[in-house]
């Protein structure tokens, strides 16, 4: 029976309602008395010197408070990088300088040069185009094979070249990786592109800084997914700033996909130039300024090697991968194709050497960085694509191949740094099986061929690494921030609970699933609890909302605060019950005595608590408790997926015809919320495969910079999807056995996608190996006839 | 956007009178135009609002049968108040952009402009309409001049587009998957007299009549005539959604699939 309330109902969401009737309260929806507007004026060209900023004409013009270049920024830092990643030599990284305005150099189209604010947005733009500039143009260093070579064109003159670190994990000796690839029965080898995308959540990013004179708080709102994070880059690296003097709100946000993770240089500015203006300062970005300032997503370039014996046991795998990191270091963006990508590269399978192999490379290009999935789907896309094209050449079933080689005995340590602490990937393609109902496709590819397409199916696999992670490991690996959350579990007097949570609402349901625990713990209807978050002046210090990592992290330590709320409460109830606290139950509601029917009820604890006359003299009064919760590992979100499609032979037109998801989450909380969680993943995974296509030409200019050359998915890309949640092996190391679901649809989706069109191109007789992504309809047809 | 005066005429004299000042621009449902004011790449002194002006709106038939369309009709009316008259031609506008482009877009406005991948210059082009403007009556064979080019003279309005109706039409639409404008868009009209093949999307010279498959279908009006026919590429349109041999190949396809629903 499904459950109506707590754990493991399909509570609706109750944040639906104000985001349905236009009563969200975004940031552009926040306008401070006395606001100026900043426009910025953004580099037009990929790479250059700049030899003029003359900004005196802009200066005199109506409206204008201030025009700001690189030069007033001198005396701050720049945009920090939150992971320092060492070389397979030893060495840091090569971290150059991320100014807030452009410094001697532009270096991608939409480098930000100059800012003008004035009182109006037109007034500020009006100005900017008064500014007197001139750059020398440089050569656009885009490619990054060629980036990598000696003597090519630095993107940072200060840089001993362009490849920010050269990365290696699994096997370092390369003789015994050689060897193992010698004596394979067979090796299948692949190359392919991991396409670069642009996030393009439906709210564009916000900043609006204010100052106040009179106390010297600063409040920054922004549109952000974890506004403790953003405080502390830049208070402590960017600008200089006490933590305490400054507060940071992200309110509703509408949208993140790991974009609105980092720490952007128009927040800082908004914050400094609240200060430097003496007015609060906004600034919204248009759609055209996201293309090219929000961090870019993917843009691997990679080859992989599979290795197999006599039998089809996977034996070795080796990649070599040239990751594109843009222009500068955006905040996480080093991790990205090394700790969360070349970690993953064992995937469900039990091959035994392992390496991986990064390069990471500057480039005049928009920064890079995560966005959902970050690293996984990069690392589940080669292998699911090489482990498909072995099976095509060995000319056995896709599915039996991966079965052979799943890990099926865990805690399983893999050759790539991970422990996976449980899992039960044949159970999971069990379900997988039959919820796609894989026995029916010859008939439905029949019933395809005689409308003239060609049917295709692809399954893969997918195993991410979520809820990151143990802090003292992340250390280690070079992180800079930890990576633990907080919740405070504050019970008002009347028996309603607000939780804290350092966790990042921006459309994920939290505010509609975490009280779900809480109550479920107590024994309450939900709607006594809700949550606070999204403002450091309300929330305990967390690290927000990426990675899948909400319930996972942050709702373990809520679990723990709550625990603590209720020995607290029992040791209130057991006095005023008269009984030992050892023989207080709690269930639905009502502290009683064990064995008797003395009891007394949630909400007379909780009064009693805050209205301490009859009360226990060694307890304080009060209840409300907090707890940080730092995770003892990963967590492992498993799973299989299968995409049918029909290509049209003649336009080359792929649609998609069903797609079935069957994860392993775990323990679930609120499956409603889970399967949209899933359902979203999976159509930014189909936006990959079929449409998105962030460009450049060789000179740097962004070819696909608007919705006009930008394809995203749409509702009629899209099927219904199937999605079986069923297989669930709950995580053996917090308190909630949850897994975490929020990337799971886009890692596992594009490699089924694009396994499926070239099984169904295969099946008409065209013996394609390999598509990259977009599988465009211009692409497919030229693979057919290429 | 940079300021500009806006005016909003009810007759076409004043709408002609207003557009002769310095830099006056015509405004029709502004689905191409404000965007593009918006980015600052065009400065009008004023916008000259054409919506207001009832004799350039609805669809009528005339006495000879052709089906006039007022300039200022909107997509979503041309789908609608056409669908009986001319049924291949109100499918066509019922397939423009989404339905907030449909309830603002005008057909005199996408006329005007002219895009290479729009969808009424094949229209108009396939049913070999007459663009009926303030002044003079132009052929749609004289009227369309390349990508954005027009006969249209500085001020002049197009105050109706008349629509010959075939015996049968047919629009196939190949999608631009980002923009949904026409990848490659093939208008067939099939006429006593003969077949009209209309291509947009494709060319570099914007649309064009495909004229050897109009021979080859007016003296045999099957799929099969087109078999030995192919589009030279060389003019083709090549951009990230497409090469030059792609976009021939979907002229030839698109082409087969008019035929074949018109049949």
């Amino acid at each position: 029976m499904p459950k109506d309330s707590g754990i493991g109902a399909s509570s609706k969401r109750r944040e639906d309602v104000r985001f349905l009737t236009g009563a969200g309260n975004y940031t552009d929806d926040i306008n401070v008395y006395g606001q100026a507007h900043v426009y910025f004026l953004r580099s037009d060209i990929a790479h250059g010197r700049i030899t003029k900023v003359d900004t005196s004409a802009a200066e005199g013009m109506p409206g204008v408070v201030k025009v700001f270049t690189g030069k007033d920024f001198e005396g701050v830092g720049g945009m920090p990088c939150g992971w320092e990643v060492t070389d397979k030599h030893g060495a840091p990284m090569q971290e150059p300088p991320h100014p807030i305005l452009a410094q001697g150099k532009v270096r991608h189209v939409g480098d930000p040069i100059a800012a003008v604010v004035a009182d109006s947005l037109e007034q500020a733009r009006d100005a900017a185009e008064a500014i007197d500039l001139d750059i020398e143009e440089l050569p656009a260093v885009m490619n990054m094979k060629a980036a990598a070579q000696d003597g090519a064109t630095l993107v940072h003159d200060d840089l001993k070249n362009n490849i920010c670190y050269d990365w290696q994990l699994g096997e370092t000796d390369d003789a015994k990786v050689n060897e193992v690839f010698a004596n394979a029965a067979h090796v299948t080898t692949l190359d392919l592109v991991n396409n670069r995308l642009v996030a393009n959540p439906m709210e564009p990013r916000v900043a609006v800084g204010e100052y106040a004179r009179a106390t010297e708080d600063y409040t920054l709102y922004t549109t952000s997914q974890n506004p403790h994070v953003i405080r502390l880059l830049m208070c402590a690296f960017v600008l200089g700033l006490p933590e305490h003097k400054v507060r940071v709100v992200a309110p509703d946000v509408g949208g993140g996909f790991g974009t609105k993770i980092f720490h952007y240089a128009e927040e800082a500015f908004c914050t400094f130039a609240a200060k430097a203006c003496n007015r609060p300062v906004k600034w919204t970005s248009s759609r055209s300024e996201a293309f090219m300032s929000d961090a870019h997503g993917r843009d691997h370039v990679s080859k992989i090697e599979l290795a197999l014996d006599a039998d089809n046991n996977f034996v070795g795998l080796r990649t070599n991968t040239y990751a594109n990191l843009g222009a500068y270091l955006s905040t996480f963006s080093s991790s990205v194709p090394t700790w969360l990508h070349g970690t993953l590269m064992a995937g469900n399978y039990k091959t035994p050497v392992i390496q991986v192999n990064v390069k990471a490379m500057f480039t005049n290009t928009v920064p890079v960085d995560a966005y959902r999935g970050a690293g996984r789907p990069e690392a589940t896309y080669q292998l699911e694509r090489v482990v498909d094209k072995a099976a095509r050449e060995l000319g056995v079933d896709p599915i039996a191949l991966r079965r052979q080689n799943f890990v099926t005995q865990f805690p399983y340590d893999t050759p790539v740094a991970l422990t996976y602490d449980t899992g039960d990937y044949n159970g999971t393609m069990d379900k997988l099986e039959a919820a796609a109902d894989l026995t029916g496709f010859a008939a439905r590819r029949s019933a395809s061929e005689a409308n003239g397409k060609l049917r295709g199916l692809g399954i893969n696999c997918y195993i991410e690494a979520c809820g990151i992670a143990p802090s003292n490991i992340v250390g280690m690996l070079g992180a800079r921030a930890g990576l633990y959350d907080a919740a405070t579990v504050r019970v008002n007097a009347t028996g309603s609970i607000s939780v804290m949570v350092g966790a990042h609402s921006h459309g994920q349901g939290h505010e509609t699933a975490f009280p779900q625990v809480v109550a479920d713990m107590i024994g309450i209807d939900e709607s006594m609890v809700e949550i606070v978050h999204g403002d450091t002046s309300k929330i305990p210090f967390g690290m927000g909302t990426y990675g899948s990592r909400s319930l996972a992290v942050c709702g373990s330590a809520m679990v723990k605060a709550t625990e603590k709320v209720i020995d607290k409460a029992k040791k209130i109830a057991a006095h005023l019950l008269e009984a030992s606290e050892a023989d207080i139950e709690l269930k639905d509601g009502q502290f009683s005595v064990a064995g008797t029917d003395k009891s007394v009820a949630w909400g007379d604890v909780t009064l009693t608590a805050y209205v301490p006359h009859n009360y226990p003299l060694e307890v304080e009064p009060g209840l409300e408790e907090t707890a940080f919760y730092d995770p003892a590992n990963f967590t492992f979100p498993a799973g299989a997926y299968a995409c049918e499609v029909e290509v049209d032979p003649e336009t080359g037109q792929v649609s998609i015809e069903a797609f079935t998801a069957a994860d392993d989450f775990g323990n679930i909380v609120n499956p409603m919320i889970v399967d949209g969680q899933v359902h979203g993943g999976i159509g930014q995974g189909i936006g990959q495969a079929l449409l998105e296509n962030c460009a450049y030409d060789e000179n740097g200019q962004l070819l696909s910079a608007s919705f006009m050359d930008y394809a995203m998915p749409r509702a009629d890309d899209v099927p219904f999807y199937g999605v079986d949640h069923s297989s669930q092996t709950p995580c053996t190391h917090n308190p909630l056995g949850v897994k975490g679901c929020g990337e799971a649809g886009a890692i596992g989706s594009p490699p089924a996608v694009v396994n499926a069109v070239l099984d169904a191109l295969n099946s008409g007789g065209k013996a394609v190996d390999h598509i990259d992504m977009p599988v465009s309809p211009s692409r497919v047809w030229a693979a057919m006839n290429g | 956007m940079y300021n500009f005066e806006f005016e909003k005429p009810s007759t076409i004299a004043d709408a002609v009178a207003a557009l002769g000042s310095e830099d006056a621009q015509a405004l029709g449902g502004g689905q191409t135009l404000i965007p593009t004011l918006k980015q600052r790449l065009a400065a009008p002194s004023s916008l000259v609002s054409l919506s207001s002006i009832a004799e350039m709106q609805g669809v009528c038939v005339e006495d000879d049968g052709s089906v006039a369309i007022g300039g200022a009709t909107t997509h979503a009316a041309v789908a609608a108040d056409a669908a009986g008259s001319y049924p291949a031609l109100a499918a066509l506008a019922g397939q423009i952009g989404d339905p907030a482009v449909r309830n603002r877009g005008t057909i005199g406005g996408s006329i005007a402009n002219n895009d290479p991948a729009a969808c009424y210059p094949a229209g108009a082009l396939g049913s070999g309409a007459t663009i009926v403007t303030n002044t003079r009556q132009i052929a749609a064979d004289d009227f369309f001049q390349g990508m954005f080019t027009t006969a249209l003279d500085e001020g002049e309005i197009i105050t109706s587009v008349r629509f010959p109706v075939p015996q049968a039409a047919s629009y196939q639409k190949f999608l631009q998957p980002a923009s949904r404008f026409a990848l490659v868009g093939v208008y067939l009209a099939r006429f006593a007299d003969g077949v009209r093949v209309a291509v947009t999307g494709a060319s570099e010279d914007g649309v064009f009549r495909w004229s050897e498959a109009e021979q080859a279908l007016s003296k045999e009006f099957r799929e099969d005539a087109l078999m030995d026919l192919n589009i030279n590429p060389a003019n083709m349109i090549a951009d990230l959604h497409g090469s030059k041999n792609y976009r021939a190949h979907l002229v030839k396809v698109m082409t087969k699939r008019a035929v074949q629903a018109t049949i």
